[in-house]
């Protein structure tokens, strides 16, 4: 179950990269810092590909989970 | 394009000289996830990537000389979907051979979720890449500034080498 409050959600089913980091950034920047953003993404290059922009970006991966396919990632905005 | 704050964040620098439907995807790609991630991009087109900049991107792709590429239907069932079909080379030099090749590429890219050129290069745009086209082919090439969409810069050999040498990351596609 998931307890992290959710200020923000973008859901990028479908879509293959680069698409679901281009959205979460555009996403994120809308964000004040310490805001949630949750993304939903369906592509299966998402889990690394999100690791590399949190390491990047300095925002947190709170928490992420895969359900048959579809990942969900719960990011913090840091800076 | 000006010198790097050292404190400041990482820079690619591409060059993009193929202008065929495929091999414009890899630069706009790379520029949109580096400036996704916050980076400062440079992409330096050249020679045939030139023609990635103008209003309309009217990029096409040949299986012709190019047996790597997989000629599959993006339609009917998932069987059929997956042959790849056995074209002669011959055949790919019929007229309309290259028009329907690149329509069928980009309803596959298009069904598989990948956006379209034109959109990459709009978020390009979006996330402050710099597109720089290269001065010397488009005096060869005949294109002017006003052949290209209005956030292009005009550069040369030196402008792009200035910003490569103190980027992270300098790749050529």
């Amino acid at each position: 179950m998931n307890t992290v409050q959710v200020d923000r959600e973008v859901d990028c089913s479908g879509m293959l990269c680069p698409m679901p980091i281009v959205l979460t950034t555009k996403a994120i920047k809308e964000l004040e810092i310490g805001q949630v953003l949750k993304i939903i993404a369906t592509d299966a290059g998402a889990p690394p590909d999100m690791a590399a922009w949190s390491r990047q970006t300095g925002h947190e991966i709170v928490e992420t989970n895969e359900n048959d396919g579809v990942y969900t990632f719960y990011l913090r905005r840091s800076n | 394009m000006v010198q790097a704050n050292p404190e400041g964040p990482k820079r690619l620098a591409l060059i993009a000289s193929k202008g065929t439907l495929d091999w414009a995807y890899p630069p706009f790609i790379l520029a949109t996830a580096a400036g996704a991630m916050g980076w400062e991009v440079g992409v330096f087109f050249t020679f045939y990537g030139l023609t990635l900049l103008k209003e309309d991107i009217e990029a096409a792709v040949t299986p012709l000389g190019n047996p790597a590429m997989p000629m599959k239907m993006p339609f009917g069932p998932d069987g059929f979907q997956n042959i790849d079909w056995p074209i002669p080379q011959a055949a790919m030099s019929i007229p309309g051979f290259n028009s329907m090749a690149t329509s069928l590429m980009k309803q596959t890219f298009k069904n598989k979720g990948v956006a379209a050129v034109s959109d990459l290069r709009d978020m390009a745009v979006d996330l402050g890449v710099s597109l720089i086209g290269c001065q010397m082919t488009m005096d060869v090439f005949g294109f002017s500034k006003e052949n290209f969409i209005d956030e292009v810069e005009v550069g040369g050999a030196a402008t792009f080498l200035e910003f490569a040498a103190d980027s992270d990351i300098q790749l050529f596609v």
